[in-house]
């Protein structure tokens, strides 16, 4: 029958019309504004509306999103900052666009180079958040950030970010990538054992002889 | 599959016994195919194309090689029967490079040789119409010749020395963008230059136009230009369109609005950098550009890419090919002139899939999820708060294929898209195969050629998938190859889901960011939803590649849109337009 095929063709638009107020009976009045209902609607089972209310509520991210690097810091017991960054420069050789500057301290005394940068820019508006910076640093120093809404009125200064603004906490890192910084952490404790280890060895090497 | 496989097979009949004259085997290493002669290369070519076969001319290139004073034009050929290609070049004169053209033989290399010329300044003899195509009319240099500098040029290879150890901080707008850096033609004046662009595009289509149609009726003919900005152009793309009343009497795109000389950019990287700028070519298919990239690079390193990572890529590249797929659907009907319903029903399946990609590569669109000899990242142990195998499991094997059911009941039978789309737009196979057509463009004019059947690559031999072809080569029709492909991805993803092994490496070797890729050159390609993505890579040892092109399947497909649109409603355009489903991030690279 000439027509048939846009009767059925809306029989599937009243289907997604009733499915999207399924959801509705299902969470009584709760379908927004609730991760337990954001889950089903955004999941494999989800059949009702797909839209989530974006800004009041927005989509988990998942650990591994990446947007914008930071740099990590640990906390010393006594306050004070130690920066996991050595300034080798891998992560701007390995940068796409270009867009990290890193300026390597000296010793004022020896002129020798110090594992510490003097100063730290990442230019987010050249950045193209492909996360390579955080995939090659050796030293788990430089990490890709969360938080996305960077929107501001001068982008001239506010898109350079500079150290004091990329610097980190290790917590934060533990909290945005938890399996990450689990996995992470058990690679660096083998190595300090490993390390330690040696060093023991090399010690007891150098007792040897002293005592024969 | 072997990634060392060569792309050129031996021909049974050598091509340089057959023309003793001006026919040489390119000897140089890791180069393949020969070396034609500028003067034999009609009849070589027409040779290659009517007594061995090879009649679908896949890419057309050029290299700058300034030690040696030439530029080098490479042609890779396939047969549409399946199998290896046979790769031949023409080197030029670099003062005066003049190469004969090819479009009377092969009219997909309509576009792709004034791409060469716009960029390398080769001139190709016979040419119907040798103009610029991506840059502008005005515009002085040849972008791509290796001594052609950009504004705001910093250094010629990437990592730029001002970054570390001494990095200054500073804004490129800073420099002054109308200095020594720009190039303008001799007594050009920016204000008081009208664009020739116009004038030429208009003078073509000028003898066309004219007073009557021939009929009683007095009438004019009309210019229309639809585009750049559009909402029927899928971004900034432009056609200028010849009518009479309302029938199209001629047609020619006008691209180049989003170029931003990918290639250059490409050459300048290393080769690891470039993988994220694959991303965004097409930057609906992110997976496979990746995966055409590694490919073509992987052929030169001669890495064997372990197999949980061939898995997980082909388990990633079939499922962009769905979002691609069925965000061309949705964006059809959007053409046709169902506003949203149908593509936000489509793309709202796409959802669930960039949730995963985001997932295990950490973004939904720019998924840079690919390495060379395997992929960045596993799958993550959970999606939000499901374990990600039972994810992947109830997408592929009950939510996807119910989606594309859902949709093929919506739309498929539909009068309405029946009588706008069935019998418009019509392409014969001899046409589609001559123009170079790709992809489902290709499928829907029943050619039998997808390049995961025709010349295998990664491990598609082992999966049991069918080719779709349709007979009409109309736009229903690849509306219909589209329905189907989505299927058969729906099908290989349950293949691999089910035989996926658990555990093992997913990366061969170290990571490794700056690597070493042995001199050659290599052309991996890859069948892209919107058809054959191909990357001509050249390295000469070095960190740095020497010659990175992009094949992209949009550009080349939009060669015949001129062709297939004549004699058609104005209306219908747009239609035709929305079934060869272009990115123009890709057409303009």
């Amino acid at each position: 029958m000439y027509g048939s095929g846009i009767l059925a063709g809306l029989g599937v638009t009243l289907k997604h019309f009733v499915d999207s107020y399924v959801d509705d009976l299902k969470f009584l009045g709760q379908r927004y504004y609730n991760p337990a209902s954001l889950n089903q609607r955004q999941g494999t089972r989800g059949k009702g509306v797909f839209t989530v209310q974006f800004p009041e509520e927005k989509l988990p991210t998942p650990e591994r999103f990446r947007f914008i690097p930071f740099l990590l810091y640990d906390e010393k017991p006594d306050g004070t900052h130690d920066d996991r960054c050595t300034s080798c420069g891998i992560c701007a050789k390995v940068c796409p666009p270009q867009c990290i500057w890193i300026k390597r301290s000296n010793d004022p005394v020896t002129g020798r180079p110090v594992p510490q940068p003097a100063a730290f820019y990442i230019d987010i508006d050249i950045c193209m958040n492909c996360g390579y910076c955080a995939e090659y640093c050796p030293f788990d120093a430089i990490k890709m950030d969360h938080d996305y809404e960077l929107a501001s009125f001068d982008r001239t200064s506010a898109h350079i970010f500079d150290k004091q603004k990329l610097d980190k906490p290790v917590a934060y890192y533990a909290s945005l990538r938890p399996t990450d910084y689990a996995a992470e952490e058990l690679v660096r404790a083998e190595e300090e054992a490993k390390k330690a280890a040696k060093k023991a060895d090399a010690a007891a090497k150098a007792a040897a002889p002293a005592t024969a | 599959m072997s990634a060392t496989a060569p792309t050129v097979a031996a021909l049974p009949a050598n091509l340089a016994e057959h023309f003793p004259a001006g026919v040489v085997a390119d000897t140089r290493k890791g180069y393949e195919g020969y070396v034609v002669g500028a003067a034999q290369l009609l009849q070589v070519a027409g040779a290659i194309r009517d007594k061995l076969g090879y009649n679908y001319l896949s890419s057309v290139t050029g290299v700058d090689y300034p030690e040696s004073n030439q530029i080098e034009v490479v042609y890779h050929a396939y047969k549409t029967s399946g199998g290896p290609g046979l790769n031949f070049k023409v080197q030029a004169d670099r003062n005066d490079p003049v190469v004969p053209s090819l479009v009377g033989l092969y009219p997909g290399a309509e576009f792709q040789e004034r791409e060469i010329f716009d960029m390398y300044g080769v001139r190709f003899d016979g040419h119907p119409d040798l103009r610029r195509i991506l840059m502008w009319d005005g515009f002085a240099g040849y972008p791509l010749r290796k001594d052609w500098k950009e504004p705001f040029f910093e250094e010629d290879l990437k990592p730029f020395a001002s970054r570390w150890p001494g990095g200054d901080v500073r804004r490129s707008e800073e420099l002054d963008p109308f200095g020594a850096n720009v190039q303008y033609p001799p007594e050009f004046d920016p204000y008081e230059w009208t664009p020739e662009t116009e004038t030429a595009i208009y003078k073509l289509i000028q003898p066309k136009a004219g007073n009557g149609n021939g009929g009683h009726l007095k009438t004019d003919k009309l210019i229309v230009n639809i585009g750049p900005q559009h909402p029927s152009t899928h971004g900034v793309f432009r056609m200028v369109v010849v009518l009479d009343g309302e029938t199209v009497v001629d047609l020619k795109p006008v691209m180049g609005y989003l170029h931003r000389n990918h290639e250059k950019i490409g050459e300048r990287n290393t080769f690891l950098q470039n993988m994220p700028y694959t991303d965004r070519l097409d930057y609906l298919a992110s997976m496979s550009n990746n995966h055409a990239y590694a490919l073509s690079v992987e052929r030169l390193m001669g890495v064997k890419v372990p197999e949980r990572a061939e898995y997980l890529r082909v388990l990633m590249v079939e499922l962009t090919r769905i979002c691609s797929h069925m965000w061309a659907i949705g964006f059809l009907l959007n053409d046709l002139g169902a506003f949203q319903t149908p593509a936000l029903y489509a793309i709202k399946e796409r959802e669930l899939i960039l949730d995963l990609f985001e997932a295990t590569a950490g973004s939904r669109m720019m998924c840079n999820y690919m390495r060379f000899g395997g992929v960045s990242r596993d799958l993550p142990a959970a999606l939000r708060d499901e374990n990600t195998m039972d994810f992947l499991r109830d997408l592929v094997n009950n939510r996807l294929s119910y989606a594309i059911d859902e949709l093929d009941r919506f739309l498929t039978n539909s009068e309405i898209l029946r009588s706008r789309c069935i019998g418009v737009g019509v392409l014969p196979a001899e046409k589609a195969i001559a123009y170079s057509a790709a992809g489902p463009l290709l499928r829907a004019s029943g050619v039998n050629y997808d390049l995961r059947r025709a010349d295998p690559y990664s491990i598609y031999d082992r999966f049991d998938f069918n080719v779709c072809t349709r007979p009409n080569g109309d736009v229903y029709d690849r509306y219909l190859v589209r329905i189907d492909e989505m299927r058969e991805s729906v099908r290989i993803c349950q293949q691999v889901v089910a035989g996926m092994p658990t555990g093992g490496e997913i990366l061969a070797g170290k990571p490794q960011y700056n690597v070493r890729v042995p001199a050659g050159e290599s052309y991996g390609r890859v069948e892209n939803p919107k058809g054959e993505l191909g990357f001509y890579v050249v390295s000469t040892g070095k960190t740095n590649p020497w010659r990175y092109h992009v094949r992209a399947p949009s550009f080349v497909n939009l060669t015949l849109l001129g062709e297939v649109c004549k004699g058609h409603k104005i209306a219908d355009v747009v239609v035709i337009l929305g079934s060869i489903d272009i990115v123009l991030g890709e057409v303009d690279r």
